[in-house]
C-alpha cells in the first residue's frame, strides 16, 4: 500500500465571483521514500493540492468538498483537528516557497526549530536545542550554535531556506512536501538547496513531494511526476516516460518551452500560448483545448479521463496516441 | 542602547525649547491677563491703577522677551516660579495634583490593556461570529459614549445598587488620600474614574488589537506554525500576537500621555482634584505661570512615553536595533 494517497480531491474557494474548482479530482499516490513532482503553471492546483493534504486551506474561502487522502491507514480529511494537527510537522512536513517571510521575524531560529520537536515529541528545551544544532550543521549551515540565538533577518534566503528544511525534518517525518522550494531564491542558491533536499530526503529515506513549474527540477530530482493543468491531473508517468514520450500536448508545449542540455542550441524555444483559464469559469470538455494544437472535433465533447496509454504512464486526452510526441520534434 | 537613550533624552532639549516658545506666546496672543481676571472678572470697573500695580507686581509690566528669559532661566535654576492666581509656587500645585492623576491615568492605562487585548485576540480569532460582532459592539459603544456620561451611570448605579443590596446607598469617598495612607479607601475612589475612562481607552485598542492581529494571521509565518502542527493557542500567542502588538503600544502609549492632562470632566464628575482640572481653571485664570508650567509637564510626559515606546519596541521586535 502507498504511503499517501490522494484520491479524487476536490478543493474550491467561493469567492463573490463565483465557485473556483481549483482542484477537481486530483489523485496521485507516493510510495515509501521516493520524489514525486507536481508540475504545472502558475495558479494550475498544484499548491492546493499539497496544502489540502495538511488542510491548510483557510475557510473562508477554501474548503476541500470531495475526495479522501490517505495516510497511515486513516482518511486524513476525516480526522479532528487535534489529530490532523499532530500529523502536520510530525508525519508530515511543509516547506514553502517564500523562505524571506516563512519564518516569524520576532522568534530566534533556535526557538523556532525546537518548539516544534517540543510540541510533537515532548522533549526537554536542552535536547531540543542539542538536536537543534545538529539539524543546522545537517543543511549546512555553519557555526550552528550561534545561529540558535540569531533572528531570520541575520540570514540569507538561502539561509532561511535551510532553516526551512531543518524545520522540517526535526521530527524526522514520512513526507515532506515542498512548495515550489527554490523559486525565491538565486538560481545559484536555487541547485544547492534542491541537491541538499535531494541528499537528506534520500539518506533519511524520507518521501518527498515537490511541487514546482520548473521542468529541470523534474528531471533531476523526481521519480514520478504529476502533470497538472486548471485543477487537473492531465498527465502522469515516470519522469523518464515523461520527458522523453510526453502523451499530452501540455506536456508537450511545456517541455518544447523550456531550453534543454540535450537539445543543439539552436532549437528554437516555443512558449505555451495563451492564457490559463479563468477556473471559476470552467465547461465539461477540455481544458486545454483552446490553446491546444492538436485539438480535434472530439475535444469539444466530454473531459477525457486519465488513461493508461504505456503501462505506467497516464493521459487524459483524446489524441494521446495520434499526434507527434517527440518534443521539438 | 544607553548611547541611544541618553541621545534620546538630550535631544528632549530642543522639543522642549519650541514648546517653551510655542506656549509662552500663544499665552499671550490671548488679550487680557490674571490681572484683568481677578480685578475686573465680574464685569465691574476695575482701576487701571490697581490693574497697574498688579502686573508690576507679577512682572508683567516687563517687556515679553525679558518674560521669556525670565520663564526659560527659571529652568536653569529649577525655580519654575509661583502661580499668579494662588501665588503658591507652582510646583506645590502641581505636587498636590500630580499623584492623583497619575494614579488615575496608570489605573486606567491597566483596566484598557486588560480589556481591549484579550478582546482584541477573541475577537480576531472568531472573526465574524457572534462573539466578534459582540465585541466590536461592545468597543464601538465604548467610542461613542462620553467617558463623563458613564461615570455618572456608575455612580448612579452604585448608589441604586448599593441601596438595593445592603438598603443603604454607598458613594465612593470624594476626598482623595494617597494609596500609601490608606489603600482600601484610595482605590475605592479612583477604580470607578480609571473603569470609566479605561473602558473608553480599551475600544481603539481593542479595534488596533484586532485588525493588527486579523492583518497577522494572513502572513506567511502563521500558516508555516500552523503547518509545523502547534496548537492554536501558541500560535496566536507566541507567532501572532508578538508581531501584532506594535501599533496596539503606540495607541496605549498616546492615550496614556493624554489622560495625564486630558481628564477634565471625568475629574469634574468624580470630583477629583486633578491636572485636567487645574489646566482648565489656570487657563480660565490667564495664569500664565501655571499653565505654561503644566504645558510643558505634559510635553515632557508626552515625550518620555514615547522614548519608552521606543524601546519597548526594540524588545518586541529584534529587528528594530537602535545606535
Amino acid at each position: 500500500m502507498a504511503l499517501l494517497e490522494i484520491d479524487n480531491l476536490r478543493t474550491q474557494f467561493f469567492t463573490s465571483e463565483g465557485t473556483v474548482k481549483a482542484v477537481d479530482g486530483v489523485s496521485y499516490s507516493v510510495e515509501e521514500g521516493e520524489t514525486v513532482a507536481v508540475v504545472g503553471e502558475s495558479g494550475c492546483g498544484k499548491s492546493v493540492t499539497a496544502m489540502s493534504v495538511l488542510r491548510l486551506i483557510p475557510w473562508p474561502p477554501g474548503r476541500i468538498v470531495g475526495g479522501e487522502i490517505r495516510f497511515a491507514g486513516s482518511n486524513l480529511l476525516e480526522l479532528s483537528e487535534e489529530e490532523i494537527r499532530q500529523i502536520r510537522g510530525r508525519d508530515i512536513a511543509m516547506i514553502f516557497q517564500e523562505p524571506m517571510t516563512s519564518l516569524n521575524p520576532v522568534l530566534s531560529i533556535g526557538l523556532q526549530l525546537s518548539e516544534t520537536m517540543i510540541a510533537h515529541m515532548g522533549v526537554s528545551q536542552g535536547a531540543a536545542r542539542k538536536r537543534s544544532i545538529e539539524l543546522l550543521g545537517m543543511v549546512g549551515i555553519s557555526e550552528p550554535e550561534r545561529r540558535l540565538d540569531q533572528y531570520p533577518h541575520h540570514l540569507s534566503g538561502g539561509m532561511r531556506q535551510r532553516v526551512m528544511i531543518a524545520m522540517a525534518l526535526a521530527c524526522e517525518p514520512k513526507i515532506i512536501i515542498a512548495d515550489e522550494p527554490t523559486t525565491a531564491l538565486d538560481v545559484t542558491i536555487q541547485a544547492q538547496i534542491l541537491e541538499l533536499l535531494k541528499n537528506l530526503t534520500r539518506d533519511l529515506g524520507v518521501a518527498m513531494i515537490i511541487i514546482t513549474h520548473n521542468l529541470g527540477v523534474v528531471a533531476r530530482y523526481a521519480d514520478k511526476v504529476n502533470v497538472m493543468y486548471a485543477g487537473r491531473i492531465i498527465e502522469q508517468g515516470s519522469a523518464l516516460d515523461i520527458y522523453h514520450s510526453p502523451k499530452h500536448p501540455y506536456t508537450l508545449a511545456l517541455l518544447n518551452s523550456v531550453p534543454r542540455m540535450d537539445q543543439a542550441r539552436a532549437a528554437k524555444l516555443d512558449p505555451v500560448e495563451g492564457q490559463p483559464p479563468d477556473l471559476s469559469r470552467l465547461d465539461r470538455s477540455c481544458a486545454f483545448r483552446p490553446r491546444c494544437r492538436f485539438a480535434s472535433e472530439k475535444c469539444n465533447g466530454e473531459f477525457p479521463a486519465l488513461e493508461e496509454v504505456e503501462e505506467g504512464h497516464f493521459s487524459a486526452c483524446w489524441n494521446a496516441d495520434n499526434f507527434e510526441s517527440a518534443p521539438n520534434g | 542602547m544607553y548611547k541611544y537613550i541618553i541621545k534620546r533624552l538630550l535631544l528632549m532639549i530642543p522639543t522642549l525649547l519650541g514648546a517653551a516658545v510655542l506656549v509662552f506666546f500663544l499665552l499671550r496672543l490671548v488679550p487680557g491677563d490674571v490681572c484683568e481676571v481677578r480685578l475686573a472678572g465680574t464685569g465691574l470697573y476695575a482701576d487701571p491703577e490697581e490693574v497697574l500695580l498688579c502686573q508690576k507686581n507679577l512682572g508683567l509690566d516687563q517687556p515679553l522677551m525679558v518674560q521669556f528669559w525670565d520663564f526659560i532661566w527659571g529652568y536653569v535654576v529649577f525655580d519654575l516660579g509661583d502661580s499668579m492666581w494662588t501665588g503658591f509656587p507652582v510646583t506645590h500645585e502641581i505636587g498636590l495634583r500630580f499623584e492623583l492623576s497619575l494614579q488615575v491615568a496608570i489605573m486606567a492605562t491597566f483596566v484598557a490593556i486588560a480589556i481591549a487585548i484579550p478582546l482584541g485576540i477573541i475577537s480576531a480569532v472568531k472573526q465574524d461570529t457572534w462573539i466578534d460582532y459582540l465585541v466590536r459592539a461592545f468597543s464601538i459603544a465604548g467610542i461613542a459614549m462620553p467617558s463623563f456620561w458613564l461615570g455618572i451611570l456608575i455612580i448612579l448605579g452604585l448608589l441604586i445598587s448599593t441601596q438595593a443590596v445592603f438598603g443603604d446607598p454607598w458613594m465612593p469617598p470624594i476626598d482623595y488620600v494617597p494609596i500609601w495612607e490608606d489603600p482600601l479607601r484610595n482605590l475605592s475612589q479612583l477604580i470607578w474614574p480609571a473603569v470609566a475612562t479605561g473602558y473608553r481607552y480599551s475600544a481603539v485598542a481593542t479595534r488596533m488589537t484586532r485588525s493588527a492581529l486579523l492583518e497577522v494571521l494572513r502572513e506567511d509565518y502563521v500558516r508555516t506554525a500552523r503547518a509545523k502542527g502547534l496548537v492554536e493557542k501558541v500560535i496566536i500567542n507566541r507567532h501572532a500576537l508578538k508581531n501584532s502588538l506594535l501599533p496596539v503600544v503606540t495607541i496605549i502609549a498616546i492615550e496614556f500621555a493624554f489622560l495625564m492632562g486630558g481628564l477634565v470632566v471625568t475629574e469634574q464628575v468624580f470630583n477629583l482634584n486633578g491636572l485636567g482640572r487645574l489646566f482648565v481653571e489656570s487657563v480660565g485664570n490667564q495664569d500664565f505661570a501655571m499653565t505654561q508650567q503644566l504645558v510643558m509637564l505634559v510635553v515632557i510626559i508626552f515625550v518620555l512615553t514615547n522614548i519608552i515606546v521606543d524601546i519597548f519596541y526594540a524588545w518586541l521586535d529584534p529587528r528594530i536595533r537602535y545606535s
